[in-house]
């Protein structure tokens, strides 16, 4: 197995007895000290190469073929292009259709890797700086003593201080160079490596993942593994706008908290709301509950047009590239704050506060570079204290209902706005109704709108049409009044000891996580109720980032979100919200310790063996519903390496390939029986391990049925059957004709759906087969054999 | 105007659908088939045509043509709800995985399909699965059945009026039987 060599002096002392005294468990490297105490021993892999786990990713992709759809049937990536590679043609470099599509896949999982990673990097730097590299790592008290599951499994080292997740950061750095290397002209040509590229970079982002949140949850007091988070306030109609409104947009917190520290300090935090858009509106809720979320990304155009905030602060990550031109509009001086994102602002960070203030409040700048975060706190709250009286007049941003009407007139009804929409929506009919003075089509447009604008930018008549949207029902966004439990983090090592059998043997049917951007077919309201279906039949739900606040937006009959109703621990029937994007790692992180504190596997550089286990016994299925960018991309990849399938929603076809097992050919489905040697059939377990489906329906079916693993009891695999066929019958209203691929004996069959069953399994020819103690790596069964 | 796709910006690459300008291609295509096969996507059961819904017209075709239907997603159960089972189901992204294969035997095990015949699937989505048809199915000729030019297909209808649709769909559907 390949590991990445790293240059340098390293010296390693087990034990040394010396006239200054003993020396135990001393490594030395070039300007690093660190005390090596974790006993446990290494597995195979510490730090892998990009081809180190080459054999594992070939293993998944020998049974969920690649269906590759192109997006753009030319390649343009270089001076010989553009390339026409349809109908088996190759490219001038030689390439074919499968591998530059695959290359494609690994570029978005490259760039979404390099983001997570780039912002753990911003994070950690911000942290050493403030609280210094020696202090602790602490996700969770003495409730979560493993405490980086990722990490050490995927590096091999147990971190302990700040400056420790410094080497994991440059492991990320050089490996995400060498992928991103691999799709230049002339590198990679075949699309199975590339693939195996791909699952590498999700590998490496799950890294960044963990050490982003790792980090801010050591050092900013977020909740620690904390089933019991606080409910916080979600939602435009929650924000108090006679009091000046603060608006921060992105993934990287810093900022928000030296918001929230400034307030504090100046006992300013009941006369400034803090406003937040996607995920750093989450973590500035776990670092503050008195900061408030609006909504997910989608909600940006509508809450600026509002003209609510008074300052918009934008760090980086899904922040829309017109948010300084929206700002201007409503007046709102805007902060950049990441180097990522300058927007061509003039760097204004080593000025003094005053002149700052000064010149945003007079209109004099439009917005300000801000490199420094802990700079943010002051000025933006300043400006904000500054600009809110004047902007009085441009909070009722929204467009008067004669206003509305006017603007429809205008629609000469070319269907422009239609055909630019992602979701086909029905804008043209609405205009033409609006026009006569009926606003209600437009406004039923909201719940499905994803807020691109889109339509605007086509729109020959320049008429504000998201705007309109928006508007069209005024009362509307005031009653966007919803609470929702912040992001808890780590899931504790107790959970895990709990529920962990349960899930191995299937009598807990799944663990489905909600997860990703909004880019929703049919509005967020369909991922409220697939979560909430999951959870009503005692499955463990997990969520984060955008997809955890579109479920917090919705309420059932007495008026109560999801999250009031469910309780917020990992166990059947919770809710458990881990927070931001980032969070992401906890999920990967909880399925990861199942296998070792649960089944007590070795962690450590061990990733074979613990994704085989996964991959095997641990039911858990991730779902992006609105997946829309490249680091959901490369989460999803994390997600894959480690054998738990992802589900998108019918947008996901866009990322051009899938990763589809074929029930149909019963020879796929063959793995070892640990216990014996031998090749034994398991059945389509799970299914497919990336897939878009149709419809929230077709999610459904699909979601309980990818539950199933070949590692499940009787009782477990019947109580997975039952929720299976139940939801087949109610969606599709018809019994599935597959059961008898998954009953391996009688104890198989739910006892309440027997007879139906057992009709099914004779018309099909149904043998019985075993249940084995399954692995896809003969080495686990020498390990076995050899005791 | 040049025949463009429904989604301004989908535009395809150098290989793109020939128009269906009238019934009659249609027909042809679906009679000159051995092995065709109808998918039929979830909003055919939610686009009205006249007072009917567009799944009830792709039924009658199905019956007419003797074409096997899969229903894709939850289309099967509105598909059933008219009395017809003679439906399949099947994801809309299985399909066409297994279309792509040519060591697939189709839904009855006896032999690869020759034509499938699209509708109801969302634009983009159908878009995306006939593109890979395009590229990994060299032996598979498609049809798009939507009011909304498909440039990955084979064949398609340019962007048409409903009124336009409906009169084109209610003559392929007559002129099949003959």
């Amino acid at each position: 197995m390949g590991r990445v060599v790293k240059k340098g002096v390293n010296i390693r002392i087990k034990e040394l007895k010396s006239d200054i005294g003993d020396i135990r468990d001393l490594e030395l490297s070039v300007g690093k000290l660190t005390s090596e105490k974790w006993t446990d021993p290494s597995g195979p892999t510490p730090f892998p190469s990009v081809t180190a786990l080459r054999n594992w990713d070939k293993k998944l992709l020998e049974r969920y073929k690649p269906f590759y759809m192109p997006f753009c049937d030319l390649c343009c990536l270089c001076t010989y292009g553009k390339c026409d590679l349809t109908g088996g043609k190759r490219g001038a470099c030689g390439i074919d259709m499968p591998a530059q599509q695959s290359r494609i896949v690994l570029l978005a999982a490259c760039i979404g890797a390099a983001t997570h990673v780039s912002h753990a990097r911003e994070l950690v730097t911000h942290a050493i700086e403030k609280f210094g590299s020696d202090n602790k790592l602490d996700p969770g008290g003495l409730s979560v003593e493993v405490e980086a599951p990722v990490i050490r499994l995927v590096c091999g080292i147990k971190p302990e201080k700040l400056g420790d997740l410094e080497t994991v950061l440059d492991y990320a750095e050089n490996q995400i160079s060498q992928l991103l290397s691999a799709t230049h002209t002339g590198q990679e040509g075949n699309n199975l490596d590339f693939e195996s590229k791909v699952l590498h970079a999700g590998m490496i982002d799950q890294l960044g993942l963990e050490v982003a949140d790792l980090a801010q949850v050591s050092v900013f007091g977020f909740p620690k593994a904390d089933p019991e988070a606080p409910l916080v306030e979600l939602g435009i109609g929650v924000v108090d706008t006679k009091k000046p409104v603060i608006l921060v947009i992105g993934h990287n917190v810093p900022p928000a908290t030296s918001i929230v520290d400034y307030l504090q300090d100046n006992r300013l935090t009941d006369d400034i709301e803090v406003t937040g858009i996607c995920c750093t509106a989450i973590d500035a809720t776990r670092y503050s509950p008195k900061a408030k979320i609006i909504g997910p990304m989608s909600w940006q155009l509508r809450y600026i047009r509002s003209g609510i905030p008074d300052v918009i602060i934008v760090d980086e990550q899904c922040v829309r590239c017109d948010t300084l031109h929206e700002a201007a509009l409503i007046h709102a001086p805007l902060f950049a704050t990441s180097e990522k994102n300058c927007l061509g602002l003039p760097d204004r960070t080593g000025d003094p506060v005053d002149s700052i203030v000064v010149d945003l409040a007079s209109g004099k700048e439009t917005g300000v570079l801000i490199l420094d975060p802990d700079k943010v706190g002051e000025i933006a709250v300043r400006t904000a204290q500054a600009v809110a009286p004047k902007r009085k007049k441009v909070k009722a941003g929204l467009l008067a209902a004669d206003k509305i009407i006017e603007f429809a007139k205008t629609c000469t009804q070319c269907k422009q706005c239609r055909r630019a929409c992602p979701n086909d929506l029905h804008i043209p009919d609405s205009m033409k109704a609006a026009g006569k003075g009926n606003t209600v089509m437009l406004s039923d447009i909201y719940d499905e709108c994803i807020g691109c604008a889109r339509c605007e930018q086509a729109c020959p008549q320049e008429i504000p049409i998201h705007s309109m949207i928006v508007s069209a029902d005024s009362g509307r966004t005031q009653k966007e009044t919803f609470l929702m439990r912040t992001g808890r983090g780590a899931i504790q090592d107790v959970e895990i000891r709990k529920v962990g059998g349960p899930i191995v043997l299937g009598e807990i049917p799944g663990v489905v996580a909600f997860v990703g951007c909004s880019n929703y077919p049919k509005g967020g309201n369909e991922v409220a109720e697939m979560c909430m279906e999951f959870a009503r039949r005692r499955f463990i739900v997990c969520t984060s980032g955008c997809a955890a606040m579109s479920i917090g937006m919705h309420k059932n009959g007495e008026g109560k979100t999801p999250y009031e109703v469910y309780p917020g621990s990992f166990d059947a029937g919770g809710i458990v919200n881990v927070g931001s994007c980032v969070a992401n790692a906890h999920i990967a992180g909880a399925a990861i310790k199942i296998a070792s504190i649960f089944a007590r596997r070795n962690l450590r550089a061990n990733y074979e063996e613990i994704a085989d286990y996964v991959y095997n016994r641990v039911g858990a299925v991730g779902v992006a519903w609105g997946a829309m960018s490249q680091k959901a991309a490369a989460i999803a990849a994390g997600f894959w390496r480690l054998g738990i399938p992802v589900v998108v929603g019918p947008h996901g076809t866009k990322y051009r390939r899938m990763l589809l097992g074929r029930a149909d050919r019963k020879e796929d489905w063959y793995c070892y029986d640990r216990r014996t040697g031998e090749k034994v059939y398991v059945g389509p377990v799970p299914e497919h391990l990336f897939f878009a489906a149709e419809t929230k329906e077709e999610a459904m079916v699909l979601v309980a049925k990818l539950c199933m693993r070949p590692n499940d009891t009787g009782k477990g695999r019947a109580i997975k059957l039952t929720h299976y066929i139940d939801l087949h019958k109610r969606l599709f209203g018809v019994m599935p004709d597959d059961v008898h691929l998954f009953v391996r004996n009688h104890g198989d069959i739910p006892v309440s759906m027997k007879e139906e069953v057992m009709r099914l399994l004779r018309e099909k020819g149904w043998k019985e087969t075993t249940i084995p103690d399954p692995t896809l790596l003969s080495d686990q069964v020498i390990r076995v054999r050899s005791g | 105007m040049p025949v463009e796709p429904w989604q301004s910006a989908e535009v395809a690459g150098p290989k793109k659908a020939s128009v269906i300008t009238k019934p009659d291609v249609a027909d042809a295509i679906i009679k000159r088939a051995r092995r065709p096969v109808l998918i039929i996507g979830h909003l055919a059961a939610e686009i009205d045509l006249d007072d009917r819904k567009m799944l009830d017209y792709l039924l009658e075709l199905a019956k007419k043509g003797n074409i096997p239907v899969i229903g894709t997603a939850h289309t099967g159960r509105e598909i059933r709800k008219r009395g017809y089972t003679r439906v399949w189901i099947l994801p809309a992204v299985e399909i066409g995985q297994r279309l792509a294969d040519p060591e697939w035997k189709g839904l009855d095990g006896n032999e690869q399909y020759d034509l499938a015949i699209f509708a109801g699937l969302p634009y983009y989505m159908e878009w995306t699965i006939l593109s890979g048809l395009k590229s990994f199915a060299p032996a598979l000729k498609t049809i798009a059945l939507d009011n909304t030019y498909q440039p990955n297909a084979s064949w398609s209808f340019a962007n048409i009026s409903v009124k336009e649709w409906h009169e084109n769909l209610k003559a392929i559907i007559e002129d099949l039987g003959d």
